[in-house]
């Protein structure tokens, strides 16, 4: 099987605002939050009550529907609110930090040396399993069932991404351990796929298998790079894991401690001096964002890309997957004759008196506005253009609305995720929210099927 | 305190009331909404419904203009033929355009007024927004019906199309026949004397039979269907200076529109395509069949079919059509395999259609309506192609 995977179809959105390759540390934060919402389909059991005193690593809730599965605290500190929302929900942790960290010591594990259980019960223990999320259904990896590949997508091609090889950079002792050890949790292989250029991490790591991927976004998004390389067929699971992700559970691995330090990408067009920011999971974004000092008052603070991302309050606390915080301009105005003046500040994929396709190489400052209403699906074929996959995008989506479950089977639903169809909502001209009616369709499935 | 802010306090004030769709209507004519994201992406395209409908409006406009001077130089050429010798002078004049918008701005005012009034009544009822769908549909009536139709007749024709052909399906995207072509087909069959024969294409010409001075306003489809011969040259096809339905005649503007389709990428050359090369291969078998001598001259069908092909694609509805009817991405096919099948099918049953059907010589609205029905068994088919490839994958695995 080739190794070199191009994707022909796609769109890279190209944003002002690219954080610079300079690497600072951003002041510690005072409190941390974990957010269950993080967890898709978790409903937290909470292990500490308020005012519990915890190391990092120490377990403050597992799931209630499978008690192996644990979540573990990103710091030492005390846990000083359990904020809820209707119904009782438990919206957010929030952890007041020691001014220095202790660790729960789990032991070193060598990845080579030790059995595909032992390696399991560390990754369970130690808080790291909800890293790796599985498809069919892209919830967090069912912790009986093996999968028959695991993907890692080395390449980011989403707008204003963190660039992996600048932020992996050094840790390639750490990723050699968790592929390791990922790689005997798995019948088959590990899947990495990485950008042309030569400085990846992953070149010259072993027990993978490496290919290279080349082409517009989504080219780096692992549900391409699956697609292309072993789709998910009916009753087959596979792992995906984000690299950064990787460097925690080798650090865990080498030296016992849970260390969740993250190297985000702090960007986008409304933040004055974007750059790489050295902080850590579930820290507040103040830390970083008054740091490099914003632009304006109105923006929306994205943790994540813009296409996939949470919105979260400029007070808020970084999430615990998103390697990426998002700075852009609201775009809660009004615009006069925009649906028929010429438009040349913003992205279209058509040529309909937008004239984005004159300047591809120029970079746009795009703001949160729909750039119009809520329609049934009537344009046809434009979505195709930038969606990679071999699924029918609008048929499977009509699938998801109507709720039919076998249309949704057949159409290649066991193999996406909502973060697939982030392009075909942007290009969307009905402004229909794709990824909504993706993850609802999925989570039909996972209830009546999985 | 500026419109944008007073509009705004507005907007507020209607919300939730009966009058919200068709204020949000008017408002949103002048202002794109202040609407933000909430979830998934935080960032959107340009693109809205109504810079799409839009795109489709200017591409109808010149066809508009030319039918508007058209619509006065048949009148006058018809009463004194010696102005056919010299079409390009004697076209673009102020007679012309003077008669002409006298005759056809009611038509398009009719149209949008109605269509729009009926989309408003039902937005009101239904709770939902004002849809685009109709701008496009209100200019493209008037661009297909004859000169000569009297406004009630047209008035009727599109309360029926609107509300049978898309609002009991649930508006616009939800229709399975073209809007379009549904008020034109309701027309065709309600009221066949005033849509066919020789009179209506013309201004002038109904009202004047029986007298002395009586002109004809014949097609060239009428014509060649009667196995008569007719006046017009290819170039006179070609440009439009033929009678015909108000918007179709000019070819070459239509051609000029559907570059600007493609080109912006609103229309699908995918169908375009495919339905020429239909109409072609079509056109070409009855070609094949008269000159092989296996129809006689006095046939009913020998003028048509001895037509060249390529002619086929000049006179009668077939470019406006093939352009701007077609390519209704709601009810065409969706998938872009299924695109070409569904224009192949529909250049290829049109002329089909044309030649066969004496009572009515022209063959694309039906085609497209009978398309249309099959557009979405086309698409199955095309989309079973890739679930079976799908479940060929799981028992290559499972084997």
């Amino acid at each position: 099987m080739s190794k070199d995977i191009k994707i022909k179809k796609g769109l890279t959105i190209k944003l002002k605002g690219e954080a610079e390759k300079t690497l600072s540390s951003a002041p510690r934060s005072r409190t941390f939050a974990i957010r269950p919402s993080d967890f898709h389909l978790i409903t937290p059991k909470m292990v500490v009550r308020e005012d519990g005193k915890v190391q990092a690593g120490d377990t403050i809730f597992y799931s209630k529907s499978n008690e192996q599965l644990k979540f573990v605290s990103p710091v030492s500190g005390t846990l000083t609110k359990i904020e809820r929302g209707a119904k009782r929900v438990i919206t957010e942790i929030i952890i007041e930090a020691d001014p220095q960290d202790t660790f729960k010591d789990f032991g070193i594990l060598s990845p080579d040396s030790s059995s595909a259980e032992a390696i399991k019960t560390r990754l369970l223990e130690s808080g790291c399993w909800p890293f790796i999320m599985q498809r069919p259904y892209a919830v967090i990896a069912d912790t009986e069932q093996e999968p028959k590949a695991i993907f890692i997508s080395a390449l980011s091609t989403a707008p204003l991404a963190n660039e992996l090889d600048f932020s992996l950079k050094g840790k390639e002792k750490e990723l050699q351990a968790a592929v390791t050890a990922l790689s005997k949790l798995t019948i088959g292989q590990v899947h990495v796929g990485v950008g042309k250029s030569e400085s990846s991490p992953f070149k010259g790591l072993k027990d993978i298998s490496l290919h290279t991927i080349s082409g517009p976004h989504p080219a780096g998004n692992v549900g391409t790079q699956i697609n292309k390389i072993s789709p998910v067929n009916k009753n087959e699971i596979v792992w995906t894991i984000a690299p950064q992700d990787l460097v925690i559970i080798g650090e865990l691995l080498l030296t016992g401690k849970f260390n969740p330090e993250r190297i985000i990408a702090l960007a986008g067009s409304e933040v004055k001096t974007p750059k790489y920011y050295k902080t850590r999971i579930g820290s507040e974004a103040a830390t970083f964002l008054y740091d490099s000092g914003l632009k304006d008052e109105n923006v929306r603070v994205i943790s994540g890309d813009v296409l996939t991302g949470k919105k979260i309050s400029p007070k808020g606390h970084l999430g615990y997957y998103s390697n990426t915080v998002t700075v852009i301009p609201e775009g809660d105005d009004y615009e006069f004759f925009g649906w028929n003046k010429p438009v040349f500040d913003k992205i279209s994929t058509s040529r309909a008196l937008t004239f984005s396709w004159l300047t591809p190489n120029k970079k746009y400052d795009l703001d949160t506005n729909t750039n119009g209403e809520h329609r049934a699906f009537v344009v046809t074929g434009n979505y195709e253009e930038v969606f990679p996959l071999d699924i029918y995008p609008m048929q499977i989506l009509k699938a998801c609305m109507v709720k039919d479950l076998d249309a949704m089977e057949a159409l290649g639903m066991y193999e996406v995720a909502p973060e697939d169809f982030a392009l075909t909502e942007f290009v969307c001209v009905s402004k229909q929210p794709h990824q909504q009616i993706i993850r609802n369709g999925l989570d039909l499935m996972y209830k009546e099927i999985g | 305190m500026g419109l944008k802010q007073n509009l705004h306090k507005l907007k507020e004030k209607y919300k939730g009331t009966k009058m919200a769709p068709a204020f949000n209507a008017l408002h949103t004519f002048l202002y794109t909404p202040n609407e933000t994201t909430h979830s998934g992406s935080h960032v959107r395209s340009a693109d809205d419904l109504k810079r799409t409908m839009n795109t489709v409006i200017l591409a109808l406009v010149p066809c508009l203009i030319f039918g508007i001077f058209n619509a006065g130089y048949q009148h006058y050429a018809a009463i004194d033929n010696t102005l056919r010798l010299d079409p390009l002078g004697n076209f673009f004049t102020w007679d012309n355009f003077i008669l002409g918008a006298w005759t056809v701005l009611p038509l398009v005012i009719v149209s949008y007024g109605v269509g729009l009034g009926v989309e408003f009544i039902f937005a009101i009822i239904k709770k939902h927004e004002v849809e685009e769908g109709y701008l496009v549909t209100g200019m493209l009536v008037p661009l297909i019906v004859p000169i000569d139709i009297p406004l009630w007749m047209l008035a009727v024709a599109v309360i029926f199309g609107v509300v049978i052909g898309k609002e009991v399906f649930g508006g616009t995207g939800m229709n399975i026949l073209n809007p379009a072509l549904t008020i034109r087909a309701f027309l065709f069959f309600a009221y066949p004397t005033w849509m066919s024969g020789d009179k209506v294409w013309v201004h002038g010409a109904k009202a004047m039979t029986g007298q002395p001075d009586a002109i004809s306003g014949e097609t060239i489809l009428g014509s060649l269907a009667a196995n008569n011969e007719h006046v017009y040259s290819a170039w006179d096809m070609f440009w439009g200076f033929i009678p015909g339905s108000v918007g179709e005649t000019s070819t070459f503007l239509i051609i000029i529109g559907a570059l600007f389709l493609v080109f912006t990428k609103i229309g699908s050359w995918r169908i375009m395509l495919s339905a020429v090369v239909g109409a072609i291969v079509m056109g070409l078998i009855f070609n094949g069949v008269a000159s092989a001598g296996w129809i006689q001259e006095s046939s009913n069908f020998y003028g048509l079919m001895s037509e060249p092909f390529w002619h086929h694609l000049i006179i009668g509805s077939a470019a406006f059509a093939i352009v701007y009817m077609a390519t209704d991405p709601v009810t065409a096919s969706q998938t872009n395999r299924g695109k070409w099948f569904y224009g192949f099918f529909i250049g290829f049953i049109g002329i089909l259609i044309r030649v066969f059907n004496p009572a009515y010589p022209e063959g694309f609205m039906l085609s497209i309506l009978l398309m249309n029905v099959f557009a979405p068994t086309i698409d199955h088919y095309v989309i079973q192609g890739n679930i079976k490839k799908r479940m060929k994958r799981l028992k290559v695995k499972t084997a």
